[in-house]
């Protein structure tokens, strides 16, 4: 066989194993994205196929809703918060079980059993979650509030969801917690991949668990950490399943984010039209902070 | 190298946006649906026996909300249907999602042909109504009963079920159940203490303090849903200032919700909330959680409908006699009785105006509305309907039976309102915030009824949504 006729060969591969993924791509996501922008410019109720083009003037009201920019704010300190928070941990976690043994470069006592239980949140469904912590916060039979008497700090007990000053907190809370298993084993994955000698040199050096991780650790996961960035960073810019299961943004709107503003726009009030311009604003606010991200987090590279 | 490969993948994906969108008109029928869909009706002859001119082989898709009523007795409404026309195909099914189900289909002009539009995920009524998506119904009104002799389908309603389904003059939408709002509580708990139910807020106040110092908190309210309690708060208005306290608040009239009456009502229920009678933690309990409470004994009263029986089956202790009673008067300048409640006609059904069997929907409905199939309904799930009498005879729950003899108490004042049929959002959305904040003590009367009046101001001043006005 001559070369030529087994490249042949492998562009048909190729091709087969490339366009069925790409047509279904592109009917599911980018058809939508595309429709999205159509709707935008239209009064559409969604009920009928008769709509009225309306330009901007969908943007234009959205600029002037209170309850459409208190979502968003809501989804940046989200998206401030989140991450710094959820990678911290991740990188704390996975470095006690990966490097934190004193000694010898290994995990703490007993780092195989809490592996198992970061993961577990990731093996749920977000909306068992959310049911979940919804009964942990019950501020009559909840877990915490429970806890909080048990030990004599009743003064701390509050209805949480019920409150809006705490709710918000309550919420963020739970996708911190539900995420933060995943990314101590990337993280920890990553640490595998590191070479051990290296952390025995600072070992040798004398260098302490908060110095090997500030000096060693995160320079060498940087990959990790700019990805992971980015993904908690799109999170947060999403958390409608929580909060819709959770608080339905509620109380007082004090949960409310861009997402559950579009389902509610479009499936509570049938303004069709409407949210998909809050949609496309979200879209461009997304796409924009990924960029920015992948940006701003560019470093050089360490070969090991 | 990885790095690049994200950008490129992002420039990528950038530029094939840009390429996307020419094609955006072609894809866009996707969505936004074609216009130009003529579909043919099915139509049958009209006859003494067919006033509504039923093609008897059409077949029929009905399309059930499976919430609180279940679907048992849907099945037992088609099969009376299927009886009177054996050669029709009826199509069942049931789903709690009625809005994320449905609306393509509305999009694509192939809607069921009857709907039982109801729950947290039903379709808005506003935009339903205003895009003409609903077939008039006034025909089965006036057509004959299916087994009351000599009745229209009118006829044999009770007041108030065909003004709540009525938009600009054209009946639309018929709501089956019948449902009573008042204040619940435990016959058993009161009777073991010597309380009596209090028919002045005064009384109501001293009850209160009784009870709280018993070691039960007065009140709970479903924290997460806190609209359930702008139901007693308008209620208390209504009585003391008149149906047209009601009627402002629905028509959107101008500074509605800041009506004298709703001034003293308001002032009244900050009474529960400043003297500590709501118990601990409400706020923070969603509408099962805060009602169990209450059934645990936890609270004595609670804001709810008529379904609460029903919806507490599991966790209601036996013998617990739960019983509904009007909001207490406000004083001797009341407009209204003590007696007077608020009574309407709820769980909404609709035929498309684009279904294929717009003729087999009415009949269905005439099949439900018939003193059979009313009476069937009320067995099954333990709720009145809108047939008078159809729950004669039949042996009612304590709570459901409460509620029938708090109507015919009320009679002819009963009263209702029906702005969250007509702006969804208003209630849902905007009053219900206000509540929240007003009973967890975050705000006193006066910022609740600005609030509420902010919402309502909104809604008005929104030119895409369609406005209603009704009569007294």
């Amino acid at each position: 066989m001559t070369g030529r006729a087994l490249r042949h060969g492998r562009y048909r591969l190729l091709v087969t194993f490339l366009v069925p993924p790409l047509l279904l791509y592109g009917y599911f996501v980018l058809s939508p994205y595309v429709q999205m922008f159509v709707i935008a410019a239209t009064d559409w109720r969604g009920l009928s196929p008769s709509y009225e083009i309306v330009g901007l003037d969908n943007f234009r009201q959205l600029l002037r809703d209170q309850y459409v920019l208190d979502a968003l704010r809501h989804n940046l300190v989200l998206l401030l918060l989140l991450p710094v928070i959820t990678i911290a941990l991740g990188l704390f976690f996975a470095s006690m079980l990966n490097v934190g043994g004193r000694g010898k470069v290994a995990g703490v006592r007993g780092s195989g059993a809490y592996k198992v239980v970061y993961f577990f949140p990731q093996v749920i469904s977000i909306a068992v979650i959310g049911v979940l912590w919804k009964q942990l916060y019950n501020p009559r039979s909840g877990l915490l509030n429970g806890f909080l008497e048990a030990v004599g700090l009743d003064g701390l007990a509050r209805p949480w969801l019920g409150d809006p000053t705490y709710a918000f907190w309550a919420v963020m809370a739970v996708m911190v917690w539900a995420n933060v298993g995943f990314y101590v084993v990337l993280f920890g994955a990553a640490m595998q991949s590191v070479p051990r000698d290296v952390y025995e040199a600072a070992l040798l050096d004398g260098a302490g668990r908060l110095a090997t991780l500030w000096r060693v650790t995160i320079p060498l996961l940087w990959d990790s950490v700019q990805v992971a960035w980015v993904y908690l960073a799109i999170l947060a810019l999403d958390g409608f399943a929580l909060v819709q299961i959770m608080t339905n943004g509620g109380p007082s709107f004090a949960t409310d984010v861009a997402g559950l503003r579009i389902y509610e726009t479009a499936f509570g009030e049938a303004k069709f039209g409407y949210a998909s311009a809050i949609g496309v604003a979200l879209f461009f606010v997304t796409l924009s902070i990924a960029v920015l991200a992948l940006r701003a987090t560019r470093r050089e590279r360490i070969e090991f | 190298m990885s790095e690049i490969t994200r950008r490129e993948v992002l420039r990528r994906a950038a530029a094939a946006g840009v390429l996307a969108a020419p094609a955006a008109g072609v894809l866009s029928a996707c969505a936004l649906g074609d216009d130009d869909s003529a579909t043919s009706q099915y139509e049958g002859t009209k006859s003494d026996t067919n006033p509504l001119g039923v093609k008897e082989d059409a077949p029929l898709e009905v399309v059930i909300f499976n919430g609180g009523f279940g679907e048992e007795y849907a099945k037992a409404h088609e099969a009376m249907y299927k009886e009177k026309y054996p050669k029709a195909e009826v199509k069942h099914s049931a789903t709690q999602e009625i809005s994320k189900t449905l609306q393509p289909r509305f999009v694509d002009g192939t809607p069921p042909d009857v709907v039982n539009n109801s729950g947290a995920g039903q379709i808005d009524f506003n935009g339903l109504v205003s895009q003409g998506s609903l077939a008039d119904l006034g025909e089965l009104l006036d057509a004959p009963s299916l087994d009351v002799a000599g009745k229209t389908v009118r006829d044999t309603l009770l007041p108030g079920a065909v003004e709540v389904g009525t938009y600009d003059g054209k009946f639309l939408v018929l709501n089956y159940a019948y449902t009573v709002y008042g204040i619940w509580y435990s016959t058993k708990l009161f009777t073991e203490k010597g309380w009596q139910y209090a028919k002045t807020w005064d009384e109501h106040i001293a009850l209160c303090r009784t009870i709280k110092a018993a070691g039960i908190a007065p009140w709970t309210y479903q924290g997460l849903h806190p609209r359930y309690m702008s139901w007693p708060v308008i209620a208390t208005a209504i009585k003391h200032g008149g149906v047209e306290v009601a009627l402002n608040i629905d028509n959107l009239e101008p500074n509605a919700w800041k009506s004298d009456a709703m001034k003293a009502s308001a002032d009244a229920w900050h009474q529960i909330v400043k003297d500590g009678f709501i118990l601990p933690g409400s706020s923070g309990l969603d509408h099962k959680q805060s009602q169990t409470e209450w059934s645990k004994g936890k609270a004595a009263f609670v804001s709810c409908g008529s379904w609460l029986e029903n919806e507490q089956k599991a966790v209601t202790p036996p013998g617990f006699d739960m019983a509904v009673a009007p909001t207490p008067s406000l004083g001797g300048s009341d407009k209204l009785p003590f007696e007077a409640i608020r009574g309407t006609a709820g769980e909404p059904f609709i035929v498309p105006a684009k279904a294929r069997n717009v003729r087999g929907g009415r009949e269905y409905l005439r099949t439900m509305l018939s003193a059979k199939g009313a009476k069937d309904f009320t067995q099954k799930v333990s709720s009145l309907t809108v047939v008078s009498g159809a729950a004669d005879g039949v042996q009612l729950p304590f709570g459901l039976s409460s509620a029938v003899k708090a109507l015919s108490a009320s009679g002819s004042n009963g009263f209702n309102w029906v702005y969250q049929l007509y702006y969804r959002k208003l209630e849902r959305n905007l009053v219900d915030a206000a509540c929240g904040q007003f009973f967890s003590g975050a705000i006193g009367p006066a910022e609740f009824l600005d609030q509420c009046q902010k919402g309502a101001d909104q809604i008005a001043s929104d030119a895409s949504i369609k406005k209603y006005k009704r009569g007294k």
